[in-house]
């Protein structure tokens, strides 16, 4: 059995590239050696540790977009470096940077738009997290409903896809997204 | 939650920036965790011996003594560092299950001292890896057997106890099956076991010869003819017995054709048919011979003993189980015997007045030789006949032992693969129920600190419930995170027995989930929901509700009245209700799960949730439109104290 064995970039230069301190990067290191040895998380181990987090439903679905906004340069392993440009972004980066990152998660196929098919797949992910027991049951068609509200909150020339301009705009204009954004920050 | 989770919840806690967009509501506030990010070694003192780890390492796991606030107990100001009087060599198993999140068992120390060091930690057993865990509950079951031999024998006693109320039928074949249950059924079986015995001996006895001193000169006459009535009145008593039994059995049995088709029954109705076909078998000289041999079947009464002995049925057992390694015997047997046979005959055929007569006679002699019985009534007299003897006899060893030792060790393999495959079973059936437990273990968290307000916002610290405050970083962020998914999805986790109860709400429930999605519906259409959180309180005022048993007449003719309809009570407890029945029709406008609860205990499935609501009160959609139009009724607050929260 070939491990794959991927030593990360210099510390010094991974503190240059993100927005993490020395120390951050080392404990945050510390732990991804410590739970893949091997250097990268291959997408069947990223699916099982998000899984742990939501023990009542079925997370393979998201964890698999995430997966893909994770692995930047599509090579089918999350190394450490994608690791941390991903959680600089979400951490640590501007309003800009983190709607940026959103879009690209929910566009599956990464070609500039989302269509409401795409879309649809990123909420029956998500609702699928949920689970089987939920209060209140949980409808064949929310998610369907879901992506109506959303595009037509985004969509603003109705043409029936968002471009990022659009998205970027239209969560600028949301009271509630840009509160929420500095939710995270500090998550580490 | 299991190995290195916590080393990823920041990066899930980030990932949730996906769903921020996506929230129709408001995402609750992070948990203020006063982190000190910052890591630092700690020196862990074990009887002399110094571990040092990283403090994250240990944070890992925050439900044991080293991962939580509890080995704050332990730590020596002076030193700097955190004692503990333990065994050393035991510690460092603990201390690699926080490095590598599997627990190793150790070869050579003793189970029951593993076990103590575990629990001192605050490790449950099921932690021990997989990689392990088959030695160790080997280990611990052998430990637990060698100590409780007398009191599981006297378990493996008794029975399972039959639940009350069973009929005639099931309590007879329990006693049936199980003798040791009840005195009656002990007499019956000793009484059954005796009366085999004496039938047998009875069989075995009347063939001797008894001197009939009757008349003379002495003639020598086998017991059953000198008295044949006593014989013939202990064949029926025992058949009579017998029979009674065997209907009685029929009687009691769960299933009649599988019971008639067991060998135990097969063995009673063999054993009791010669006497009956024996009655009303007309006594004329022709058919008596083959009477005369149905008398033999009563020798296989000695199989009813089976069902007193464990051995008899383990040796069947074992006989049908190595039956194709008998029948490779028996083939080999055969096939070597028509070889000899036939060789002997042809060897033994020029000499005059032979016992070799046919090839068929030949094979007694092969049996026999080969077997090494050797009876000497069939010898060779040729040379060539003597040699192809003696080559015979010598072959005969070699094919009878050989297949011997492959029976014996086939039924020993079969005998420990069975006892592997139980144990294997248990084990997965354990393996499972663990995962189970730990999945059912973060939810139950989850849920508990929904149930104690965590979810409130808390103005000040001392409203939320201790438990609350009490909860590790982890589980706070964590928490946070599952609360964010419920916001951005506008549904919640519940646990199973809520669900199924909301079950019956469903296209009530349908209706609540679009109604929430929108927040700008008219209130008689939000009637059920107008919030996608209601209050803690009414979720377990559900559970309440729903698994006690008397129903609230009170607080459902208030109802009732309202509506202007009958309903039929549904048994169901408001007794959290009855205290102030008119309060319960104080329902807040987000209260309506109350009125989902009600709703959901008749289940007859609702019409959609306009039309009963435009419609006037009649029969299939009265009770839900009675109830929305309930619910829509402006009141005043609902107070949380009249619904008692008694900690499950």
């Amino acid at each position: 059995m070939a491990t794959v064995r991927h030593r990360p970039e210099a510390l010094e230069l991974l503190e240059a590239q993100s927005k993490f301190t020395k120390k951050e990067l080392q404990i945050l290191y510390r732990g991804f050696k410590n739970e893949c040895p091997s250097g990268v998380v291959n997408e069947e181990t990223f699916k099982e540790i998000y899984s742990q987090f939501f023990p009542q439903g079925d997370s393979t679905t998201y964890a698999h977009f995430l997966f893909n906004a994770f692995d930047t340069d599509h090579n089918g392993a999350v190394s450490f470096e994608d690791f941390i440009k991903g959680l600089s972004i979400l951490l640590r980066g501007t309003v800009q940077e983190k709607l940026n990152w959103a879009f690209n998660l929910y566009d599956i196929n990464k070609d500039g738009f989302i269509t409401k098919e795409e879309m649809l797949d990123i909420m029956k992910a998500i609702y699928d997290m949920m689970g089987k027991c939920t209060y209140p049951v949980l409808k064949e068609d929310a998610p369907r409903q879901h992506v109506e509200t959303f595009f037509q909150k985004m969509d603003k020339n109705k043409d029936g896809v968002v471009t990022i301009d659009e998205f970027i705009e239209s969560c600028q204009k949301d009271e509630n997204i840009m509160r929420s954004m500095q939710l995270f920050e500090n998550v580490i | 939650m299991a190995a290195g989770v916590a080393t990823w919840l920041p990066f899930a806690r980030a990932a949730a920036v996906g769903w921020l967009p996506l929230a129709q509501q408001p995402l609750p506030p992070a948990p203020g965790v006063k982190a000190s990010r910052g890591d630092e070694v700690l020196v862990v003192n074990v009887s002399g011996r110094r571990f040092e780890t990283w403090k994250n390492t240990l944070d890992r796991y925050p439900d044991t003594l080293l991962g939580s606030s509890e080995k704050e107990f332990f730590y020596d100001a002076d030193s700097g560092e955190y004692f503990f009087d333990r065994d050393p060599d035991m510690f460092r198993h603990v201390l690699n299950f926080y490095r590598t999140g599997r627990l190793h068992c150790p070869r050579q120390e003793c189970i029951q001292a593993f076990d103590e060091e575990l629990a001192f930690y605050g490790l449950v057993p099921e932690l021990v890896g997989d990689c392990c865990l088959e030695e160790y509950r080997d280990r611990k079951k052998e430990n637990a057997e060698r100590l409780a031999e007398d009191e599981e024998a006297e378990q493996a006693g008794d029975g399972p106890a039959l639940p009350a109320g069973s009929s005639l039928r099931q309590r007879l074949w329990r006693a049936f099956e199980n003798p040791h249950t009840s005195t009656a059924a002990l007499v019956f079986y000793y009484v059954t076991g005796f009366f085999i015995a004496v039938s047998v001996i009875a069989n075995v006895v009347e063939t001797i010869p008894c001197r009939s001193t009757a008349r003379r000169p002495p003639r020598e006459q086998p017991c059953g003819d000198r008295f044949p009535l006593a014989f013939f009145c202990m064949d029926t008593a025992c058949v009579l017995i017998f029979t009674g039994e065997y209907l009685l059995r029929l009687f009691a049995a769960p299933s009649r054709c599988r019971f008639l088709r067991s060998v135990m029954s097969l063995i009673d109705v063999v054993a009791i048919l010669p006497y009956y076909i024996g009655l009303f078998m007309p006594k004329n000289e022709d058919v008596s011979g083959a009477f005369v041999t149905l008398r033999v079947f009563r020798v296989f009464r000695i199989f009813k003993f089976s069902r007193h002995s464990q051995g008899l049925r383990i040796l069947g057992y074992t006989l049908k189980s190595c039956a194709s390694e008998l029948g490779f015997l028996l083939f080999s047997l055969t096939m070597a015997i028509i070889i000899f046979a036939t060789v002997m005959f042809y060897a033994e055929k020029g000499t005059s007045k032979t016992n070799f007569t046919s090839i068929p006679a030949a094979f007694w002699y092969t049996i026999v030789t080969m077997t090494t019985l050797g009876y000497g009534d069939m010898v060779p007299s040729t040379i060539a006949g003597k040699i192809f003897g003696s080559i015979c006899s010598l072959s005969g060893v070699l094919v009878i032992a050989l297949p011997v030792p492959v029976i014996v060790s086939n039924f020993s393999r079969i005998y420990h693969q069975n006892q592997r495959a139980d144990k294997r079973r248990a084990q997965q059936k354990v393996r499972l129920a663990r995962i189970r437990l730990a999945k059912s273990g973060t939810t139950n968290a989850f849920l508990q600190y929904k149930q104690n307000g965590g979810l409130e916002d808390s103005g000040s610290g001392e409203e939320q419930a201790l438990c609350v405050r009490n909860r590790s970083a982890f589980e706070q962020q964590h928490h946070h995170l599952l609360h964010c998914l419920e916001k951005t999805t506008c549904h919640e986790f519940t646990d199973e027995l809520t669900f199924s109860e909301t079950l019956g709400a469903v296209s009530l429930g349908g209706h609540t989930s679009r109604s929430t999605s929108m927040s700008s519906q008219p209130v008689g259409t939000s009637s059920l929901l107008s919030s996608c959180c209601p209050r803690r309180a009414k979720r377990r005022a559900i559970r309440l509700a729903n698994s006690t048993a008397s129903v609230s007449r009170g607080s459902m003719q208030e109802l009732d009245t309202l509506a202007g309809l009958q309903r039929s009570p549904a048994p169901q407890s408001r007794s959290s209700l009855n205290a102030k029945p008119h309060d319960s029709l104080d329902l807040k406008c987000d209260s309506q799960d109350f009125v989902a609860a009600i709703i959901s205990i008749p289940t007859p499935p609702a019409n959609t949730p306009d039309e009963s609501q435009l419609s006037s009160p009649d029969g299939s959609s009265g009770r839900d439109s009675s109830t929305l139009r309930n619910s829509s009724l402006a009141t005043p607050c609902f107070l949380p104290e009249t619904v008692k929260i008694s900690s499950l």
